[in-house]
């Protein structure tokens, strides 16, 4: 028990310390690096919770594809950050606001889960944790693609929709682009990928 | 006996398991960079490294020295902890994958449900060491390399994944060892046959899975013929090319760790991992730990007949074109792998048969 108390407050530190970095660094590809330890030490609090699917998946989804992508648009494109930082002092007040907001929602969260239980008491559990016999991915299917199967669907089709949206916005077709077709190349015999020609002296192949 | 039940004993315990496995490890990979080279080496009508010991056999260690006695020299105006962080995290993710990994019956370091979404994630990670180095060298060259091993990379990462979810299908289980167990009693129970013979139909299916993990694990892992990023004729070295001494070799070290992980994995996931390929009934008699030295021989041997097959491809085939690479990934293997998935689930459904070790 002791042992997972260390694990969780040194796991809660260093995503609370990494965060506050995201936020504070010069460089943005800093930024995102300590935004991926964020994320990989929340990985790690989910595995104390007892979830470790949803923390394999944290990683696979957020720290392997979705980091990636942040750092690759974060490397690629100049963002001159010293001209964003200069509306800090316009944006301040909306920007308390809103944490304002975050964090009311997030305590009313703690305390009706400390006073009234969490949600698992009354619901299928999430997390493998004791008194449970599912497994953390069959409690999750069983959420996702059993009770909740339309709106899951609903939301494969939204995302969907987006994946269409975006590829129409930029797909073109450049006219005269060379392109490789491989069926054609292996469909290619001796016949149509041969010509046998008999010139006269002095003159070119054709014409 | 009391002793190592308690937290210190058991922390001691698994640090001298865990310092077994990387031993073992290291010590493999050493000779695998040497059978790699003299494989290499065989095709090409070459001798290959023939001079440091009997037969060469020393050559890895003699590098290593050389390696580790070179100079450090940081390039100017490099992000120095970024730069120095990024061949550390490669090597820690490829080493620390092993964790997992079942080798012998009961003998892997962590048994745990998800094991194979943890190699996945541990996997999909080894593409930070690359961009952090490539981005931290503060140069063009390894920048542009490292985004195309990224690139790369991520792109056969999804393929990857279809392929883990057919075996994960059959077998029901996420549990390294209760995939491996799934596919004991004879080979044709190897999810490369379908897994069982009330399967056989799947063969259909997964073989062709089989091959495009393989596949996929070359380009996983940038060995020729995907190695766009650092290929030797074309470009200086990708990501790696301001790298010298010991953050290099340590690259080279992950780099090759991954190879083997990638054998190792496609030896657990289609080949019946540690089971010998015939039923193994006499097994009941045997002490426990010769039982564990019959599976890590099967182990080994499948790694290493998968290692062959990528050295073999190695110095056998051509370089693809960057073109040509990614069209595989994404028109070819991710179509293919997503109807594998929908068909082996189908199947799962319709005959309702159990998997081979339900």
């Amino acid at each position: 028990m002791a042992l997972q108390a260390i694990a969780f407050y040194l796991m809660a530190a260093v995503t609370v310390a990494a965060g506050f970095c995201v936020v504070s660094a010069r460089n943005p590809v800093h930024s995102v690096l300590w935004l991926i330890l964020a994320f990989f030490s929340a990985a790690g609090l989910f595995v104390l919770l007892g979830a470790e699917f949803l923390a394999m998946l944290l990683v696979v989804v957020y720290v392997g594809a979705v980091a990636v992508l942040f750092l690759f648009v974060v490397m690629m494109l100049d963002v001159d950050f010293a001209s964003l930082r200069q509306g800090f002092a316009r944006y301040m007040p909306l920007g308390l606001l809103i944490a304002a907001f975050l964090t009311a929602e997030m305590v009313l969260v703690a305390t009706t889960v400390s006073s009234q239980g969490a949600a698992k008491d009354s619901l299928t559990p999430m997390a493998s944790g004791e008194g449970s016999t599912l497994s953390n991915a069959e409690a999750i299917g069983r959420v996702l693609y059993t009770d909740y199967i339309y709106f899951f669907q609903a939301a494969g089709l939204v995302l969907l929709v987006a994946m269409i949206g975006a590829i129409v916005l930029t797909l073109r077709h450049k006219p005269g682009v060379k392109r490789q077709v491989i069926m054609d190349q292996v469909l290619r015999t001796p016949k149509t990928g041969m010509k046998l020609v008999n010139p006269k002296s002095g003159e070119g192949i054709e014409g | 006996m009391e002793f190592w039940s308690t937290p210190v004993g058991w922390t001691i315990i698994t640090v001298a398991h865990i310092l077994a496995v990387t031993v073992v490890l290291l010590l493999t990979i050493a000779f695998i960079i040497y059978g790699d080279r003299k494989i290499f080496a065989g095709v090409q009508a070459r001798k290959g490294p023939n001079v440091v010991g009997p037969f060469g056999l020393l050559q890895s260690f003699a590098d290593l020295g050389k390696f580790l006695i070179k100079e450090l020299v940081i390039p100017a105006g490099a992000d120095k902890a970024v730069y120095l962080l990024a061949p550390l995290i490669s090597v820690t993710l490829a080493l620390g994958a092993w964790a997992v990994m079942p080798i012998a019956p009961g003998w892997a370091v962590s048994d745990i449900n998800v094991g194979i979404l943890y190699l996945f994630a541990v996997s999909s990670m080894g593409v930070y060491g690359i961009i952090m180095g490539g981005w931290a060298s503060n140069s063009k060259y390894p920048f542009l390399g490292s985004l195309r091993s990224a690139a790369q990379m991520v792109s056969y990462e999804v393929s990857i994944g279809f392929v883990i979810i057919t075996v994960i299908l059959l077998a029901g289980t996420m549990n390294l060892n209760q995939i491996t167990e799934a596919q004991a009693g004879g080979f044709w129970n190897w999810y490369m046959f379908g897994g069982g013979l009330q399967n056989l139909p799947l063969i259909v299916i997964m073989f062709p899975m089989g091959v495009i993990f393989f596949i996929s694990g070359l380009a996983e892992t940038n060995r020729p013929p995907f190695d766009l990023p650092e290929a030797e004729s074309e470009l200086v070295a990708g990501y790696a090319v301001e790298y010298g001494s010991t953050p290099y070799m340590l690259f080279y070290l992950a780099e090759t760790a991954n190879i083997v992980l990638m054998s190792g994995l496609m030896a657990v996931l289609f080949l019946g991992g540690w089971n010998a390929p015939w039923p193994a009934p006499y097994l009941a008699a045997w002490p426990a730990w010769l039982v564990g030295l019959h599976g890590l021989f099967f182990y080994a041997m499948k790694t290493f007949f998968v290692f062959f097959m990528n050295a073999m491809v190695r110095s056998i085939v051509p370089r693809y074109r960057y073109d040509q690479l990614m069209r595989l990934g994404w028109k070819v293997f991710l179509p293919t792998s997503l109807v594998a998935v929908a068909v082996v689930a189908g199947w799962r459904v319709y005959t309702g048969l159990p998997g081979a070790g339900q």
